[in-house]
């Protein structure tokens, strides 16, 4: 008689291990394992011959497209350029400058976003209210014996940078109140607001930078000139500030009632109730969404070519321009696309990460 | 709790007041010397006319015209902010009071004369437009373009002209709009038009752009008077005056053979007609709010018209263009300025 | 007195309310008095009358009769137009681009999925501007010229100028027989519709339905082809001078765009699907699949109907986008509204103010009518669950 449970017998070996999961994942069905076969053949012929363009075959230094070898990328365009793609037309002995605002920018950001680190009320406070007015002196200059750099010399990357984190930080703020507007009560308040938002998230951002930097010096009197810098950031900031009011919307409507209620039975104001229990709520709520506008938004700062600001692509679409570099177009625009993408890339993930976090607890 | 808000706003406010500067009221001669410096609206790049090199200096025709109105109010050339404009945006820039003179090879015309506020101060170059084909097309004339894909510059003159000239001759093309003249360059340059349209001085600059240059010609024809001058806003008698008299200053100083070299020696010439044009007899200066030896710092410092046209454009460039039209009257051009008096 | 009103809420949001009307109205007062100001001490031209004026200058691509001699309204409806017609072919195209990656992204294809998901993270974590260069001068901008063109059967060809396609032409029989087609369809349409009822009611569907539809709209046209003696001819492209004549061509502007507004949104429209596809809870796939029901039809009859209604208010996001996306044809000059119009023409008059408001009022009227309907569908489709 048998008394001992008779053992389980090992699985096929076609349906473990390597094998089997490529029998699971690759070649379930016969359609399945056409689609495999013709993705391996077209992997296998444009993976090689990228790697030997863009690596093996490349020129990484020279001073002009006809030291590059014919076969290869030609990347000594960027090495050749890198300092004006990054700097614009900065003066190159006070490049340190821009340095520093970089530094300052990387150092705020990893202290707000890295979880472990103590103190983020303060990182908070020192990045809206701090950050912006320390990065305007280190980078224009003309105060505490700092030469004055004039917009017109800023390009690249600081560009794309400092209008990033400019319309970034102006527009939360203008967001939340436009939100909490919207949600108002008040009928003028709420059509004035909805209004607003609506006819922003409406039109094109490039009516709107138009409009900044064509009409807006017909808004205001002759006295008051805006730099073209600053005319583009206000524009960036009245489009942006409306899509954010949307997403912070968003975390306001999840916050159930009773949290309103049970404040107001405390005996708080609105101001109070809002600002210190529904809004920190609805912020934390919404802070992948709040990252996935700043990633629209950083992608948008592009646009500015077509007003005529140097940002990094503007720059890099003029240094192509140059005769000496004919034939480098798809160097230029892959590096331009990979700077944009390790910046958005490494945001989302951010953000992702934030929600999977929310999820778990 | 307004104090939270205050906060939330504060920084964007003081971004906003960083970028603002006050001008105050007043003639623009005033604003200019309070500031101690020119803003002067200017190509994009285009050489020969307006281009910085790969250290930010900007050289050219127009630049020098810059200088010139510098040196006249400041005493200075060097005092100059250029401010690089695209066609769409200078004369937003120059209405709204972002610059102080527009000298970006611009064409006067009745309506931008009629209806934009603007002055022009005078001629700087007489230029027309012209049509640059690829050499091995074998065209030899314009009036084979019919069919032709034609590269233009959007927002400029040139866009009307070429519109009319292949009307008249009963001739059809496809425009294709680029927003910079580095655009038009790089679109023929491609072959994604069979013809570069734009004013010949441009055509010869735009040239030099090229992957080959030699495989390129100009035709003859030009098709339109292109009388490219500065510009400044209406209402400010006296700046008009001082853009004005700084180019003829220019003008006169080739006519009497004053040059940035010699007009030290030519200060004790006995010629009346060169000590009026130096200050030294005649009219002053303080007519129009200037030193008395403006004019004698702008020749210095910039030079007269024909060194340089010769620097910028002519056999001293890589343009290498002719005088032509834009030789003195006496000299068989048409160029020919108000006399010092 | 005033203490107390001001701690009664009722009272606080009347003064709130006229404290905000009054700054806005002093606010825009305050514009529109500095605006006056400031056209009128520059000595700029106001108001409407430009529209009428001739515009003067040429249009490379008019899907209406246009040339230089009509008015600047006119290159206002030309440049809308061809807004329209690159927004819909971007709005179709990442569609079916969109729901396949969506799919894939999904699918139970190790590679094909990671595949997915790679042009997903890629494309639409670059500025669309980028690509639309990338296309426009990396991409279309190296190709031959015309008359080294690289050519398909002698009929289609593809250069630095764009692709000319053969096109069809018609003579007055070729005519009937296109109005007889159109006339299949709408007896097909109608087929349909009975065909549909019949099913909700009796519960079987019309015999031969396939059959008699395919008949009716393939055999009346030919039929009255045949008939009417009509003869159909292929106009083909053929380089002439300088250019190809003849046939249909896209302009390589349109298509950079086309190619940038399609890959860039469907890599978002992916997303969508993906999301709205896993919203569908496991139990009805198991349930369909109890049922007997083959893995496609899974897919088509229970997961995408249910899933469509998570799907269609992002989607509806997208198109938008995509339609305002689509005025970065300025950077490349394809002309659509904003380079036409708020380009050439703002520059031609100088009349800022106009023209930026009227492309402005465009773009928001679309947005508002999108936005309309699809709310509508979004209604539609919510009756119809139970």
């Amino acid at each position: 008689m048998q008394r001992e449970m008779i053992e389980a017998r090992k699985p096929p070996v076609l349906s473990v291990g390597f094998i089997g999961w490529c029998r699971e994942k690759l070649f379930a069905t016969p359609t399945n394992s056409l689609v495999t076969v013709a993705i391996l053949y077209g992997l296998f012929s444009l993976i090689p011959s990228f790697i030997q363009w863009a690596f093996v075959d490349a020129t990484w230094a020279g001073a002009s497209s006809s030291e590059c070898s014919s076969e290869g990328a030609c990347w000594a365009f960027i090495s050749s350029r890198l300092d004006q793609f990054i700097y614009g037309f900065y003066p190159q002995e006070l490049s340190w400058r821009v340095d520093l605002f970089f530094i300052q920018l990387a150092a705020v950001l990893a202290w707000l976003m890295i979880p472990v680190l103590p103190g983020k009320k303060y990182s908070l406070a020192y990045g809206l209210i701090v950050m912006p007015v320390t990065s305007w002196i280190i980078l224009a200059g003309g105060l505490l014996g700092l030469e004055p750099v004039d917009t017109h010399d800023w390009g690249g990357l600081m560009v794309t940078l400092v209008l990033a984190m400019y319309g970034m930080l102006a527009s939360l703020p203008i967001g939340v109140l436009l939100a909490l507007g919207r949600r108002s009560e008040m009928p003028v308040v709420k059509t004035f607001c909805t209004v607003y938002i609506e006819l922003w998230r409406g039109v094109p951002l490039i009516t709107v930078l138009f409009m900044a930097s064509v009409m807006l010096p017909l808004f205001v009197p002759e006295e008051i000139v805006f730099d073209k810098l600053v005319r583009a950031m206000i524009g960036i900031v009245m489009f942006q500030s409306a899509y954010m009011a949307e997403v912070v919307r968003g975390g306001l409507q999840a916050i159930p009632k009773g949290q309103q209620e049970a404040s107001d039975s405390l005996g708080m104001g609105y101001w109070q109730s809002m600002c210190l229990v529904v809004l920190p709520q609805a912020i934390r709520l919404v802070i992948p969404g709040i990252v996935n506008t700043f990633i629209a938004l950083f992608k948008d700062t592009s646009l500015v070519l077509v007003i005529g600001l140097f940002d990094l692509l503007s720059i890099v679409q003029a240094g192509l321009n140059d005769p000496a570099w004919l034939g480098t177009s798809t160097e230029g625009y892959l590096f331009v696309g990979f700077v944009f993408w390790i910046f958005c890339f490494g945001m989302s993930r951010y953000s992702q990460s934030l929600e999977n976090n929310r999820q778990e607890h | 709790m307004l104090k939270a808000l205050v906060k939330l706003t504060l920084p964007a406010l003081l971004v906003a007041s960083g970028g603002l500067q006050a001008n105050e009221d007043g003639s623009t001669l005033e604003t200019v010397k309070e500031k101690g410096f020119l803003s002067c609206g200017v190509n994009t790049g285009l050489p020969g006319f307006a281009s910085p090199d790969d250290k930010g200096k900007w050289s050219g025709m127009d630049v020098d015209v810059c200088r010139g109105v510098a040196a006249a109010v400041l005493g200075n050339a060097d005092k100059v902010k250029y401010i690089p404009l695209t066609a769409k945006e200078r004369f937003t820039a120059l209405q709204s009071g972002e610059i102080d003179v527009l000298s970006r090879n611009t064409t006067w015309t009745l309506t931008r004369d009629a209806s934009l506020g603007l002055n022009f101060a005078g001629v700087a170059y007489y230029d027309g437009q012209g049509f640059m084909v690829s050499k091995d097309l074998g065209v030899t004339s314009a009036k084979q373009l019919d069919g032709a894909a034609v590269c233009i510059q959007s927002g400029t003159t040139t866009e009307l002209n070429l519109a009319d000239y292949f009307r008249t001759n009963g001739m059809k093309y496809q425009p294709v709009v680029f927003d910079t003249s580095d655009g038009t360059a790089k679109g023929f340059d491609s072959g994604r038009c069979d013809v570069l349209t734009s004013d010949q001085s441009q055509l010869y600059a735009l040239r030099l752009r090229l992957s080959k240059p030699d495989k390129a010609v100009v035709l003859p024809e030009v098709i339109s008077k292109e009388p490219l001058g500065p510009l400044v806003r209406q209402g400010d008698d006296q700046w008009f005056n001082i853009v004005k008299w700084s180019l003829s200053a220019m003008i006169n100083a080739e006519e009497l053979k004053v040059t940035s070299a010699n007009i030290d020696k030519m200060k004790s010439s006995t010629n009346p007609s060169i000590k009026r044009l130096l200050g030294i007899e005649g009219p002053k200066g303080k007519g129009m709010g200037l030193n008395d030896d403006w004019s004698y710092q702008v020749i210095k410092q910039v030079g007269n018209y024909g060194e340089i046209f010769e620097n910028n454009v002519g056999e001293g460039s890589p343009l290498k263009i002719e005088r032509g039209l834009n030789a003195l009257w006496s000299d068989g051009g048409i160029l020919y300025a108000p006399p010092f008096r | 007195m005033l203490l107390r009103l001001w701690r009664d809420p009722a009272w606080r949001a009347v003064f709130f309310q006229v404290l905000l009307i009054a700054l806005v109205f002093l606010g825009g007062a305050w514009i529109v008095n500095n605006t006056l100001t400031n056209l009128e001490s520059r000595g700029i031209s106001t108001g409407f009358d430009f529209l009428s004026q001739t515009a003067g200058f040429g249009i490379n691509q008019t899907l209406i009769e246009y040339d230089e001699s009509f008015s600047f309204m006119h290159t206002f409806v030309v440049g809308l137009l061809n807004t329209l017609l690159v927004s819909s072919l971007g709005v179709l195209f990442a569609t079916v681009l969109g729901f396949l990656m969506g799919v894939a992204r999904l699918s139970s294809n190790w590679l094909l999925a990671k595949i997915a998901a790679v042009y997903i993270e890629i494309f639409r974590n670059i500025p669309l501007l980028l690509q639309i260069f990338f296309w426009y001068f990396a991409v279309l901008g190296v190709l031959p010229s015309p008359r080294q063109s690289i050519s398909l059967f002698d009929s289609v060809f593809l250069n630095v100028r764009g692709v000319f396609f053969p096109a069809p032409v018609l003579d007055s029989g070729g005519m009937v027989a296109f109005w007889a087609f159109l006339a299949a369809v709408v007896i097909v349409g109608v087929i349909v519709l009975l065909n549909r009822r019949q099913r909700k009611n009796t519960g079987r569907p019309l015999p031969w339905i396939k059959t008699i539809s395919l008949a009716v709209l393939l055999g009346l046209p030919t039929l009255s082809f045949w008939l009417t003696n009509g003869s159909l001819h292929w106009d083909f492209p053929a380089l002439k001078g300088f250019n190809f004549r003849g046939g249909v061509g896209l302009l390589p502007e349109l298509v950079a765009l086309w190619f940038a507004l399609t890959i860039y949104t469907a890599a978002f429209i992916a997303e969508v699907v993906r999301s709205g596809i896993e919203s569908v809870s496991k139990g009805q796939k198991e349930a369909a699949a109890a049922l007997g029901l083959r893995p496609g039809r899974v897919m088509n009859l229970v997961v995408i109907p249910q899933a469509m209604r998570v799907i269609i208010p992002p989607l509806t996001n997208q198109y938008l986008n995509l339609i305002k996306n689509s005025s970065l044809a300025t950077a490349i000059g394809y002309p659509d509204l904003v380079n036409v119009f708020a380009g050439t023409t703002l520059n031609q008059t100088g009349q800022a103010i106009e023209v930026i408001a009227m492309t402005m009022a465009v773009y928001l009227t679309i947005s508002l009518t999108v936005s309309l309907l699809m709310n509508m569908y979004n209604r539609w489709v919510a009756l119809v669950e139970r």
